[in-house]
């Protein structure tokens, strides 16, 4: 129990450290990696809070992958952050205010872990208690994802997939105007051949009669 | 990174165990941490880092544009071709225990399926989004 409240502390200042160094830092390259391992700590953070499937998911896609396309992306944006001047006083008002009052939304929060806290009682007993006996599936997180709430699991999917059609249409040239030109070029000259061949073949029947 | 022999050796050791833990999260999501989501981006990381090492254009011709389209599209048909299966035999959509008529089963067989068309989908999808990015100051100039 001590241990890990000593090492919930450690990887929060960790956290703050880094949001700090990201914000204060103008070298997009560090920016990217900095973000990379603010993933990864949360995962460890994830970790010693049990959920093992959300810290899995955290170190291979926030620390892994978007940092491999962020850097991807980096070849066409300069190196450096331009030098912002104006400091806008009530844009930060506004942020310290509703950081403050976020800050006291927290304390009518039940505490973490509390199993007589209202989302621990609706539906997430009935799981428990079948998941492992009745399906036979040990690890209630797959089965909640993919069978309880398998219509939420679709939709994420098609998620999923609309969003890289979207960049595959924006960035790769899977639009109409790249791709029906030569095709329909093809297909006109294709025509005209037809169309030659038919007359040629015609001529030499009428020649006959 | 290609002239690197360090690189080249260590992508080359790497990229098999790489694919194989992938598959082993995404078979045994039912038994321990992972599934689909998981690892569809660990099996795209192993083409990813192959692409990054060899070149973008040798990635390219592993699991071209065209194939990757055809993945993505085929994950999501997956998923929904197992809810309208277990509709057609008297379920409702998506009661994978309408599949085999017992719940042990018809759960087990129902959610592999689901975890496999979410890891084919996420795998290509962030495949080709790598690839899109990667090349698209080349794509331009073409």
């Amino acid at each position: 129990m001590m241990a890990g409240l000593i090492i919930n502390i450690f990887l929060l200042a960790l956290l703050v450290l880094i949001a700090v160094i990201v914000l204060r830092s103008s070298r997009l390259y560090a920016v990217i990696v900095m973000s990379g391992a603010y993933s990864l700590t949360s995962a460890a953070m994830f970790v010693n809070l049990d959920a093992v499937d959300v810290a899995f998911t955290e170190a291979a896609v926030g620390a892994g992958i978007s940092t491999v396309l962020f850097l991807a992306a980096m070849a066409y944006v300069p190196a450096d952050e331009k030098p912002s001047q104006n400091r806008n006083l009530l844009a930060g008002l506004i942020c310290v205010g509703a950081g403050a009052l976020l800050l006291l939304a927290v304390f009518d929060l039940p505490t973490l872990g509390d199993p007589m806290a209202p989302v621990h009682q609706h539906v997430a007993p009935r799981y428990l208690a079948e998941s492992g006996s009745a399906l036979q599936i040990p690890n209630v997180v797959t089965t909640v994802l993919a069978s309880y709430r398998g219509f939420d699991t679709l939709g994420e999917t098609i998620v999923v997939f609309t969003a890289g059609l979207g960049v595959l249409m924006l960035l790769a040239g899977f639009t109409r105007t790249v791709r029906v030109t030569p095709v329909s070029a093809k297909t006109a000259s294709a025509k005209k051949l037809a169309v030659r061949s038919k007359k040629s073949s015609a001529t030499p029947k009428r020649s006959r009669a | 990174m290609k002239q690197n022999p360090v690189f080249r050796v260590v992508a080359k050791i790497l990229f098999a165990p790489i694919i194989m833990f992938g598959l082993y999260v995404q078979f045994h999501g039912d038994f321990g941490p992972g599934g689909g989501f998981q690892a569809g981006v660990i099996i795209a990381a192993a083409f990813i880092l192959h692409a990054l090492v060899f070149g973008l254009e040798a990635g390219r011709q592993v699991i071209t544009a065209r194939v990757n389209l055809w993945m993505m599209a085929l994950g999501v048909t997956t998923y929904g071709a197992v809810g309208i299966a277990s509709m057609a035999r008297g379920g409702l959509f998506l009661d994978y225990t309408a599949l085999t008529g017992s719940v042990v089963s018809g759960q087990h067989i129902g959610i592999i399926l689901v975890e496999f068309g979410v890891g084919l989908t996420v795998t290509s999808v962030m495949l080709s989004l790598f690839h899109a990015f990667a090349g698209f100051v080349e794509d331009r100039a073409k």
